[in-house]
């Protein structure tokens, strides 16, 4: 019994979940490897990147709002919703590109501060109060475009800069950068201020830090807004990859999200998680959805195996904390 | 005698049972006889609650010897325990409130196959129900029904046992009205005449007087023979239910200065558990909430800190009135509250020792730099406080899960200095704490008075309440019964105050 769970005996918790996530991601690599065509090239590589972005924004977003023990069902919409918005500025409204992306910001924070309100101030449930949210910004974007697939300037044209800016520059994957920028934004803002100081309190133990003379209702409306903010800029970028932006979706992106928080380590149950656990989540992800596709697979494929993946990673965490449990 | 009429049915002897840190039964023994109603009394954690769950199979890991019917047991589970004979009314019911009565009753049971039909039990609950004279449906909804009600469907719900012989009623008047509880003793005597053996669990001298034929008083996991309900007084009661070796010296006199000033003022505070309190506290005094659980401690500490709304009353701090609504304000007057429950409401268990120290106070100036954390000085401030209270721990990067209880509760008590609150409200200060650490914990509170500060201090221990306070407040069923200065206390004084129930 001793000798069989030596190793997972010597790492606890955070640090087992990574080092699972980190060879999970090693043995994809070489699976993909050898059995993919063209897997280990440059341009793989780069797409590997593309299809990390947007989730990667909505991920770090996700796992402030997981850690305080809730959840954010409306992300995925959201993102749509305001890029889509952003695109009606643009195409509609003819303004000028940058204030579009503004739009996009202010569109995501908007809804953020609404979940924050319900979530908050109001005490429902975050299932039930991003749920509805979901609904209502999936229809009230598609209402604001009139049900019109917005598209944004190509890589060529005149406003085409935002996107070289953004997302792309000469095959450079200028959106990698962005990504790590607020990564590390996201990674301070949890690590080193008292609004992350309170996260992870509020996740553990929110009675006890609400005795403590702190008003959770605040903070906790905090949380959603800076989650507001992370799904803007997800928003932005995925505009800048995708160009062509069709009403009534996104929804289904956030559960993406959910999955990069879990395979990454972060608990539903609040109180723990990495933003470092998430981010190799996203990556675990994307380079499924990549790997699968060079080696031919039908895209349905990679569902099921991002679902496989993200029981295993659970289960690991469980049959560990029982085993715990048990000395 | 009518104690000896029944046949013996439940014999326990010897029996030993120990928690970490905890001695619960000491060689108990208990016994019952058909058709009596037998009394269990003694003061919270006196080991009534342990010697029932092993009755009734909840706690299997015991030595000791238990007879049912002459024929030795040792029950697994509570289900064996049920289909011997035994079961159990809990003080806190657990009934399913959306299911209806019969389902309720029959749950577990409902048929043999796949498909449940409520018509079967419908009516065999109408029957059961019938039996005992209860005016519910079986189709009512238990979350319409009176307390009262529910405790009467509960009851039928042990006796819908064919084999129930013995019935364990856990404090059952606890909640019920006057009235109410008429009803139950008249059930009793019911039980009673068909031979059904019971357990009488209460903290009111009066009814078990009453009701019972025989009283078995519990003491710190020990048993004292049994009383005869009929012949004995209940100062006879009360002196077996506190008469325990002194282990700990009472505290002679108040330590407070004469004329030391108000520091705080409650005055007739009112919830719906809190039944119009008032009372005020020293500059330099430990206050001391005597009581047995449940009478409304708590409770009123919860108003005066903001934790809970109050339907009336007023806070009055160094003499000015203040609004007190959140936490925040109490804390903003210098108010700081320790929880009885430290890992539900005082500890936030996944942080380090750290976080957990400073959590109320980043808004201090030295704690914070705009919204970023001062890691340095947060750590330097919880390093002083571990040395200055002597907590054990590794370092200070330690989580609050892994430290003892003592040393978790130094933890909250850093908290609260470092906030520099004056008034410092210990609610239940050393349970689940050994007695070593008890003895830092009780240094610590006369150091903290010393340096002027003022304590609170809820405590269901009456050794305790002896040796700390400076003065008493005794509470029973949300009403203040009585003030004690500590010069005059006795625990028979706290006692006979402590069950005044109306």
């Amino acid at each position: 019994m001793k000798e069989s769970n030596g190793i997972l005996s010597y790492l606890k918790g955070d640090a087992l979940q990574k080092v699972i996530a980190v060879g999970c991601l090693v043995v994809l690599y070489i699976f993909f490897g050898i059995f993919g065509n063209h897997f280990l090239t440059f341009n793989t590589f780069v797409s590997i990147l593309d299809s990390s972005y947007y989730i990667g924004f909505l991920a770090v977003g996700m796992t402030f709002i997981v850690i305080t023990g809730g959840i954010d069902l409306s992300c995925g919409t959201v993102m749509v919703g305001s890029a889509l918005i952003g695109g009606v500025a643009y195409n509609v409204w003819k303004l000028p590109i940058l204030l579009c992306l503004v739009i996009v910001m202010l569109v995501a924070l908007l809804f953020g501060l609404c979940n924050g309100l319900l979530v908050g101030k109001l005490n429902l449930p975050p299932f039930i109060a991003t749920l509805g949210m979901q609904f209502i910004s999936l229809g009230i974007c598609s209402v604001v475009a009139k049900v019109q697939t917005q598209t944004y300037p190509s890589l060529k044209s005149v406003d085409g800069w935002f996107k070289q800016l953004i997302y792309k520059n000469h095959n450079f994957p200028v959106g990698a950068i962005w990504l790590i920028v607020f990564f590390i934004v996201g990674w301070i803002l949890l690590n080193k201020t008292i609004l992350g100081r309170y996260t992870y309190a509020m996740g553990s133990n929110e009675d006890a830090v609400e005795l403590s003379g702190i008003q959770t209702s605040k903070w906790k409306m905090l949380v959603y807004v800076v989650n507001g903010f992370f799904v803007g800029l997800a928003g932005i970028i995925y505009a800048a990859t995708y160009s062509t932006i069709t009403p009534q979706t996104g929804n289904g992106q956030e559960m993406y999200a959910i999955a990069a928080c879990v395979i990454g380590g972060t608990s539903l149950a609040g109180g723990v998680g990495t933003l470092s656990g998430t981010i190799l989540g996203v990556f675990v992800i994307s380079v499924l959805k990549t790997g699968l596709l060079s080696m031919g697979l039908p895209v349905q494929w990679q569902q099921v195996l991002i679902g496989v993946v993200v029981l295993l990673a659970v289960l690991v965490d469980v049959i560990r904390a029982q085993k715990a449990k048990r000395t | 005698m009518p104690e000896n009429q029944g046949q013996m049915i439940l014999e326990m002897t010897d029996i030993d049972k120990t928690f970490p840190g905890v001695h619960a039964l000491d060689h108990c023994r208990f016994d019952l006889r058909e058709g009596e109603v037998h009394a269990l009394i003694g003061e919270n954690g006196a080991g009534k609650s342990t010697l029932v769950k092993i009755m009734t199979g909840i706690h299997s890991d015991y030595t000791g010897d238990y007879r049912l019917f002459g024929q030795p047991v040792h029950f697994k589970n509570i289900r064996e325990a049920q289909e011997a004979g035994i079961s159990i009314v809990h003080q806190e019911l657990n009934m399913m409130n959306d299911l209806t009565v019969a389902q309720n009753i029959f749950i577990g049971r409902e048929s043999n196959g796949f498909f449940c039909n409520d018509k079967v039990i419908n009516q065999k609950t109408e029957a059961l129900l019938k039996d005992f004279n209860v005016d519910v449906k079986p189709t009512d909804r238990i979350r319409n029904l009176t307390v009262g009600k529910c405790q009467m469907v509960e009851i039928a719900r042990a006796m819908s046992y064919p084999a129930t012989k013995v019935l364990i009623l856990d404090e059952p008047t606890a909640a019920l009205s006057e009235a109410e509880a008429e009803d139950l003793f008249e059930k009793m005597e019911q039980l009673k005449a068909r031979g059904v053996a019971i357990i009488f669990i209460s903290h009111r001298l009066e009814e078990i007087k009453r009701v019972s034929d025989r009283v078995t008083i519990m003491r710190d996991g020990q048993y004292i023979d049994p009383l005869n309900a009929k012949t004995c007084t209940i100062q006879d009661i009360v002196r077996l239910m506190v008469g325990r070796e002194v282990l700990e010296e009472p505290k002679a006199k108040s330590n407070v200065p004469e004329g030391s000033p108000v520091v705080l003022t409650a005055s007739h505070l009112k919830s719906n558990k809190v039944k119009d309190v008032s009372f005020e506290l020293h500059k330099g005094e430990i206050l001391g909430f005597a009581g047995l659980v449940g009478a409304g401690r708590t409770e009123t500490m919860r108003l005066i800190y903001g934790a809970d709304p109050k339907d009336d009353g007023e806070i009055i701090v160094n003499g000015n009135k203040r609004e007190i609504h959140h936490s925040k304000d109490a804390i903003a007057n210098g108010i700081g509250y320790l929880s009885e429950d430290r890992k539900r409401y005082g500890l936030v268990l996944g942080l380090s020792i750290t976080d957990n120290t400073v959590l109320s106070s980043y808004d201090l100036a030295e704690l914070h730099k705009g919204i970023f954390v001062n890691e340095k000085r947060s750590a330097e401030v919880s390093e002083n406080y571990v040395n200055q209270l002597k907590t054990k721990t590794p370092s200070v990067r330690q989580l609050v899960k892994n430290l003892s209880g003592g040393n978790q509760q130094k933890v909250v008590i850093a908290k609260w200095m470092l906030r520099n609150c004056d008034i410092l409200i210990f609610d239940e200060p050393t349970r689940g704490i050994d007695i070593g650490a008890r003895a830092e914990i009780y240094n610590l509170m006369d150091s903290l008075v010393k340096e002027g500060k003022s304590i609170i201090m809820v405590s269901s221990d009456m050794t305790e309440v002896l040796k700390m306070s400076d003065r008493i407040v005794v509470m029973c069923e949300g009403r203040k019964t009585g003030e004690l200065d500590i010069a005059e206390a006795t625990q028979d004084k706290i006692m006979t105050l402590a069950t005044k129930y109306q």
